[in-house]
């Protein structure tokens, strides 16, 4: 096995009842990698990254997440990989210190551990003045920096994130996307999924979906290259309507 | 007219679509009423007693004999010493304990006074309370029977006679208070939800920025509801004469008249609760916490507002369901007509006015 | 004038939602309002709805007045809010039916204007609201919003959280909406989108940043920008931010684009020093401005 792989999907596929949302796909991805996993609603993306994460069981196929077997390890995948969505982040009744603390014990960080990263995230992010509010009264930008960190805060080999960016204004965005660099360079292997196209342009390496299936897997470059195309938008728009 | 008409088929739409709410509207109406007539009861029957006799003779045999053969007791056991009662009760079947001192008989008839000793299991006072009651009952009766043989001088025997509820059928009272309770929940409940259920959607946006008036929205939004609640009311004065025998003394007609004045205030409350909450969670707790507790605590359906402390009699003023049950309590119960219970209509008549009027004037027009 | 809004603010308890807006939307104009969550462009949408009431300012609507006449602008326009507002529990056709009924008219009636958007959805007529994807749940939206024939059109972020197939089909929808003589105002937060409006309004914090067509607006940007790569992103943007000459540093894509202080910069000489910074496939190319740039430049 090639331990630069931090993910590998062979053949994984999940059928429901006759309906079979993901339709055996194969892919690798690699250490500290970008990954954009991409689709349309629907096309299958949010049942494949449950299974990647453990929270659903492939009817067929192989996977590793993290080196660990998702039909067999689940739970060791849990402890390993970190998770941050749009819809659920942070607390907002519970200020930035508090909400550290509490993700920080959940994954059993040690207390005098959970104070070093408090103190280090919130230097890192600029949250000095703010670490004893209510996190419900930051701006939409500076919560989702923080979830993004919280979400590492156990350091965790891989980090799934769904749909991160949706709706943030362009100049908090890119600070979302150097974090997101930052953690890729230490060697985090970030798996993006998202249906908006303008954050796949900052991944390393994209897979499409239709319909359950991978229908393309490159770098944007190469991609946008493939469908002569200026923008993945268009990439995708291509695909999708055959 | 046709914008009214589109509006209330739509509403007839979510009401027959959404399982959860069609068992709210006819479920829980028929469940309740079978709860509270079947299972939740004051009488006693078949309670649990046991016996303490120290003297053994006749006379406490024949009483005995009274207590096993009278429906509301069986004796479970014999004790013999004093010490023996705490651990009958604690064992928990047991609910009252006789005991007879030494020498009954012998008592009676030389000093013309005996004594019993009735102790009940005080954990539930209301139980207890009626225990001792019956018990009581049971020895005046024996008494009575026994003095007839005998010249007996200066009694006084007082003749209670129970009206309008002779049997003290403890569902006489439960039905107009569960009728409140239901009118009240279907009403209020039901239209405050599904007004802050459009706010939550967003289309409560779109039907205000529409050329519907607010007045259109408000009677779209209650008609379904007093046209179920009527049913409901049916449905449940139906199930109280057929099942559980209740007489309805005094005039449908009236009785009808009367929910459909009160499932108006209940509405009226609902919409003005929908315009205090914006979700479909804070309507419910609002309407089950500030609705429901205050008409099950204080309209007098289960306690007696002449029992409760000044203020809360007071207080108990305000509730609409204890004008509405003392109405609905007198046409069912004694038969009245208008003329008795006319200041209570008054009441909840000005009540209706006043939420209407209310919840009218609170309704915006723009979202804040 | 179809629009007017002159010197309109607006707060809530804490929040300066909007402060001082002030613009026009001509008739039968494709008015695009790009801003991010939390610009204002919602506040501003329901103060044209006349669903809020300014705290300062006036707005007009096809000629009436949002506080005073505000009857008149409801039965005038058309209103689809951010989440596509539906009752789930009705079927396709039920929702259209309904809306159509409470303003007054039939599906028959108007069946032309919304014909081309509803035939999309047609097969479907009979599944509820509930069951629909994304982006035919907002084809039925905009088709309830339509049915009355306003003359004005309200879009709330129409296309967040939907397909790029499906928003692209959206925009084509708006631009035969438009050749028909409906005016319309959008709000999106995609700034991908706003070359398809006829002129934009950028709008962060509550503030309009700029008002102009999208060609004029790439314009106003005069800087030159460079599209900068390298073998390793993250040393790539943190050694172009710690470069003394540096105006803008900002990801985009695959590239960072960059600005630079002087007026003489010179290409080779950053590449120089993005290799004594140990970098390597260093490219530096011209590129042009988006509208992103503007945005950024001005929001800076």
């Amino acid at each position: 096995m090639n331990t630069n792989k931090v993910i590998q999907v062979k053949e994984l596929t999940k059928v429901f009842g006759d309906f079979t949302a993901v339709n055996a796909i194969t892919f690798d991805v690699e250490k500290g990698e970008i990954f954009g996993f991409l689709g349309a609603n629907g096309a299958g993306k949010t049942t494949a990254m449950k299974m990647l994460i453990g929270i659903s069981n492939p009817t067929s196929g192989k996977a590793t997440v993290a080196g660990f077997d998702v039909f067999t390890n689940a739970e060791d995948i849990k402890k390993n990989i970190g998770y941050m969505s749009q819809k659920f982040a942070l607390y907002d009744d519970l200020t930035v210190k508090e909400n550290i603390t509490f993700f920080g014990g959940i994954y059993g960080l040690s207390r005098k551990r959970i104070k070093e990263k408090a103190a280090i995230l919130i230097k890192e992010l600029g949250l000095e003045n703010v670490a004893n509010k209510l996190v419900g009264s930051l701006p939409l930008g500076w919560k989702q920096k923080l979830s993004f960190s919280v979400s590492l805060i156990h350091d965790p080999k891989i980090v799934f994130l769904d749909e991160p960016t949706g709706g943030v204004d362009p100049i908090t965005r890119r600070q979302f996307w150097e974090l997101i660099y930052k953690a890729s360079h230490q060697g985090i292997t970030v798996f993006v999924t998202t249906h908006y196209m303008d954050e796949a342009e900052y991944c390393d390496r994209v897979s499409i979906m239709v319909n359950g299936k991978i229908e393309a897997l490159d770098t944007p470059k190469k991609l946008k290259e493939q469908f002569k195309v200026d923008t993945m938008n268009d990439v995708f728009l291509k695909l999708a309507r055959g | 007219m046709k914008r009214f008409i589109g509006f209330i088929k739509k509403e007839f739409y979510h009401i027959f679509r959404d399982r959860r709410s069609l068992f709210i509207l006819f479920g829980m109406p028929i469940a309740q009423i079978l709860l509270f007539g079947f299972a939740i009861t004051n009488e006693i029957n078949n309670v649990d007693i046991a016996i303490l006799d120290h003297s053994k003779d006749a006379t406490t045999k024949e009483i005995i004999n009274k207590m096993a053969s009278s429906k509301y007791f069986s004796i479970h056991q014999f004790i013999e010493k004093e010490s023996d009662i705490e651990a009958v009760f604690k064992k928990g079947k047991v609910k009252a304990v006789l005991n007879f001192e030494k020498g009954f008989s012998e008592n009676l008839i030389k000093e013309n006074y005996a004594n019993i000793q009735v102790i009940t299991d005080a954990t539930d006072p209301n139980t207890a309370n009626t225990i001792s009651n019956y018990v009581n009952a049971i020895l005046q009766n024996y008494l009575k029977e026994q003095n007839k043989s005998s010249v007996q001088v200066y009694q006084i025997v007082p003749q209670t006679h129970m009206v309008y509820n002779p049997e003290l059928k403890s569902v006489y009272m439960f039905v107009p208070g569960v009728m409140t309770i239901i009118l009240m929940l279907v009403s209020a409940m039901m239209t405050s939800i599904s007004i802050t259920r459009e706010k939550e959607l967003g289309t409560m946006e779109i039907l205000l920025v529409s050329p519907l008036k607010p007045i259109q929205v408000i009677v779209g939004k209650v008609f379904p509801y007093i046209f179920l609640s009527i049913i409901n009311a049916i449905v449940i004065i139906v199930l109280s004469i057929f099942i559980f025998k209740m007489p309805v003394q005094g005039s449908l007609f009236l009785l009808g008249m009367e929910s459909v004045l009160f499932i108006i205030t209940a509405l009226a409350l609902g919409i003005l609760i929908s315009t205090i909450s914006a979700t479909q969670q804070t309507a419910m707790m609002i309407s089950l916490m500030g609705l429901m507790l205050p008409v099950i605590l204080l309209s007098g359906f289960i306690f007696p507002i002449t029992s409760m402390p000044l203020p809360l009699q007071i207080i108990s003023n305000i509730i609409p369901a204890k004008w509405f049950i003392i109405i609905i309590k007198g046409i069912m119960l004694k038969g009245v007509g208008l003329q008795y219970v006319w200041k209570e209509t008054l009441i909840l008549l000005g009540m209706a006015v006043f939420f209407i009027g209310l919840s009218v004037k609170k309704y915006k027009i723009r979202l804040e | 004038m179809s629009i007017k809004i002159a010197n309109i603010s607006k707060s809530y308890k804490k929040v300066n939602a909007l402060k001082n807006i002030s613009f026009e939307v001509k008739s039968g104009e494709l008015f695009g309002l790009i801003g991010p969550d939390g610009a204002g462009k919602t506040t501003l949408f329901r103060i044209l709805t006349t669903l809020l009431i300014a705290n300062e300012g006036v707005a007009s609507v096809a000629g009436f007045d949002v506080i005073t006449d505000y009857k008149s602008i409801r039965k005038n326009v058309g209103y689809m809010p951010g989440k596509f507002s539906l009752y789930q529990d009705l079927t396709v056709e039920e929702n259209l039916d309904f809306f159509a009924t409470i303003f007054g008219t039939t599906i028959e009636e108007n069946y032309d204007l919304i014909k081309d958007i509803y035939i999309q959805i047609e097969p479907f007529k009979n599944r509820r609201a509930g069951k629909l994807s994304g982006g035919m749940k907002q084809k039925l939206a905009l088709c309830c919003a339509l049915i009355h024939k306003p003359k004005v059109l309200f879009l709330d972020e129409p296309t967040t959280g939907v397909d790029p197939v499906s928003r692209k089909e959206f925009w084509e929808m708006l631009k035969r909406l438009q050749q028909k003589g409906i005016t319309i105002l959008v709000s999106t937060p995609y700034m991908d989108e706003a070359a398809l409006c006829d002129r934009i309004a950028l709008i962060q914090g509550g503030k309009i940043l700029e008002i102009d067509t999208p060609a004029a607006i790439v314009k106003h940007y005069l800087k030159p920008i460079y599209n900068v790569s390298a073998n390793n992103m993250y040393q790539l943007v943190n050694s172009l931010k710690a470069y003394e000459y540096n105006h803008s540093v900002y990801p985009f894509g695959e590239f960072v684009h960059y600005t630079d202080r002087r007026s003489d910069f010179n290409p080779a000489e950053l590449k120089v020093y993005l290799e004594s910074k140990k970098l390597s496939n260093i490219t530096i190319e011209k590129t042009v401005a988006t509208i992103e740039d503007t945005f950024m430049e001005l929001a800076k």
